[in-house]
């Protein structure tokens, strides 16, 4: 947004504030409660599911995380797919795109759209296109954290 | 059982306030946002608060994108405790797979059987 | 003959006796509809992809315009066009296609006013007898190219503007003195101007600068006032961009009325379609110009007409690296052919 502020001229600042007053504002408040709203819905069904799973498969509160969340993104292909994922999108943002939902939307929506360039160039080369970041940093900001935890226990401070 | 699907609507509910409020007041882009939260969950498991919150509020806490840094460092963690240093390098998809395998697969499988709708 | 700066005069008074327009089904649910020549029910066409879709729209626009016009492609000496897709690929297919001497132009949203006020100067001093100009968008493969994939749950803001589907074409002829068609006068060739704003869902922002420019340098090469004019209309600034620019105008001396300024991307939709700030694209101006103002230029409901395409000439690449959105305006005066001056 204001990227290169300490760059601007008198000029663009002046535009810029003239511009300010007709942007059209987001409507944070509305977008929180939807978020909220969408957001907490979709983690009681995964609630539901993980209970499906203790109560049927013999999994423990423990290793239930495991199927919940592979149910949860074959829910999202299936609303992705069949169009309808993009849509709850614009209307509760943050709220279907934190939960996993909004990750396997993320690469199965990149998965369906490159399919036009094949399997191998298109759909493979482009399907991490807006999921790789989080592997990047989950797994590397993982490794930081566990490797500071595992050396501070080594040398008896925690 | 009835209180465990209240919290998981209400803490899932907030973390994705969280969420929104990054996307609104910071203006930052979705991958920024999922970036920072993961890498959220995995300090907070790093400081032992993330597990704490998956006890109370399940699905609340395990559905957001927070949960794949917590189970990334819980996986590196326990392989550590068994194999020493080396454990935090190969223990942690034993954890997370799940996640990650099943948006692969079915992202396949979404690109065989579905086209875009525009 | 240049006027002033940066502008043309068209002493000779080039006429377009033809155009097509196409479009997709978002735009058959809007307010213009009926000014279109051909509606496609969904976004595919038939086709295998996007951008052969898209690439369709125009070559299907290229065959009414030579249709209505009653000319083969053969006769045609050149055809000026450009779209937003990457090396413009769907325009230079389209071209192949035709078989037609061709000019690739990339002028972002702007470039139908590119191709228009450079076809009108080729015609005007005889370089051709027969010129197709035009410009084209398709919603989904620009989604693809510039944001994200089109099932993808992103939130957009009410800044954002929604890609029309669309090509508009018109061809353009040496003037025919007994004939009523719409003719071009004069054009303003403008210049890439950055005030410095960076997001992409903000486009109409970041153009309106541009549209200011090149209408206070037309009227000041053309020593006109806006009065001139029944109508001076913006490609697609949108909600934003086009009250930003109605500002900016006043402050740079120029009082339009409000009844006089409307832009493409307002108009083509209905109040009700979700498309946030309003339609863009390099269909925009095109079809709306070429299917509806034409039109009303014809049944008299406007004289004289200013046609300002805006463009914002960034890349996916240019957003990742944190550069700022440069933006590009060309305005085209139409009036009537026999209109006194």
């Amino acid at each position: 947004m204001a990227s290169n502020q300490k760059n601007m001229t008198p000029q663009q600042k002046n535009y810029q504030t003239l511009q300010q007053k007709h942007e059209l504002k987001r409507p944070v408040l509305k977008n929180c409660v939807k978020a909220f709203l969408v957001g907490g819905l979709i983690c009681m069904i995964g609630q539901a599911v993980s209970y499906f799973y203790i109560y049927n498969f013999n999994f423990t509160e423990q290793s239930v995380g495991n199927p919940t969340v592979a149910t949860m993104v074959f829910f999202s292909m299936l609303l992705t797919g069949f169009g309808v994922y993009d849509h709850i999108g614009q209307f509760a943002g943050a709220g279907s795109a934190v939960p996993v939902t909004g990750f396997g939307n993320s690469v199965i929506s990149a998965a369906i759209e490159h399919r036009t360039e094949g399997f191998v160039l298109g759909v493979g080369g482009n399907m991490f296109k807006l999921a790789g970041a989080v592997i990047l940093f989950g797994v590397f900001s993982a490794f930081v954290v566990a490797l500071i935890k595992t050396l501070l226990v080594m040398w008896g401070v925690l | 059982m009835l209180a465990m699907f209240f919290w998981a609507f209400v803490i899932g509910g907030l973390i994705c306030v969280v969420g929104q409020l990054l996307f609104d007041v910071a203006k930052l882009t979705p991958g920024h946002t999922m970036s920072l939260l993961v890498v959220i969950g995995a300090v907070l498991d790093g400081f032992g608060l993330y597990e704490p919150l998956v006890d109370f509020a399940g699905a609340g806490a395990t559905i957001p994108i927070t949960s794949f840094g917590n189970s990334l460092v819980h996986g590196a963690l326990q392989d550590a405790k068994a194999h020493g240093i080396i454990g935090v390098l190969t223990g942690m998809f034993q954890v997370t797979s799940s996640g990650i395998s099943a948006a692969i697969i079915f992202g396949f499988i979404g690109a065989l059987i579905f086209k875009p709708k525009g | 003959m240049l006027k002033g700066q940066q502008s043309w005069v068209f002493e000779n008074r080039p006429m377009i006796t033809a155009t097509g327009v196409t479009g997709g089904p978002f735009e058959a649910n809007g307010n213009l509809a009926d000014d279109f020549d051909l509606l496609y029910e969904d976004l595919w066409m038939g086709k295998e992809s996007y951008e052969k879709a898209h690439r369709l729209l125009l070559e299907e626009a290229i065959k009414v315009a030579l249709e209505k016009g009653k000319i083969q492609k053969e006769q045609v000496q050149f055809l000026f066009a450009g779209d937003l897709i990457n090396q413009i690929t769907p325009t230079s297919f389209a071209a192949r296609t035709m078989q037609i001497p061709y000019f690739g132009l990339f002028g972002a949203c702007s470039t139908s006013m590119e191709g228009l006020a450079l076809s009108s100067f080729v015609v005007n001093y005889k370089g051709a007898d027969y010129v197709l100009t035009g410009a084209s968008s398709h919603n989904s493969a620009v989604e693809k190219q510039f944001r994200y994939p089109t099932e993808y749950g992103g939130q957009k803001p009410p800044t954002a503007q929604w890609t029309i589907t669309g090509a508009g074409v018109a061809l353009v002829e040496p003037n025919k003195p007994d004939k009523q068609y719409p003719i071009t006068t004069s054009a303003t060739i403008g210049k890439v101007i950055d005030m410095g704003l960076s997001d992409p869902f903000n486009m109409g922002g970041a153009m309106a600068p541009a549209a200011v420019d090149t209408i206070v340098a037309h009227f000041r090469d053309l020593k006109l006032d806006p009065s001139y004019y029944d109508l001076i209309v913006t490609g697609d600034l949108g909600r934003v961009g086009h009250e930003t620019a109605f500002e900016l105008l006043g402050k740079n001396g120029l009082k339009l009325e409000r009844g006089q300024f409307k832009d493409c991307g307002l108009l083509i939709y209905k109040e009700d379609q979700p498309v946030q700030a309003g339609g863009s694209g390099a269909g925009c101006s095109a079809t709306v110009l070429y299917g509806h103002l034409l039109n009303e230029l014809k049944k008299g409901t406007y004289k004289r007409i200013l046609v300002v395409a805006t463009g914002a000439l960034l890349s996916p690449l240019s957003f990742q690296q944190k550069e700022s959105i440069p933006c590009i305006a060309h305005a085209v005066a139409i009036e009537m052919n026999g209109e006194k001056r």
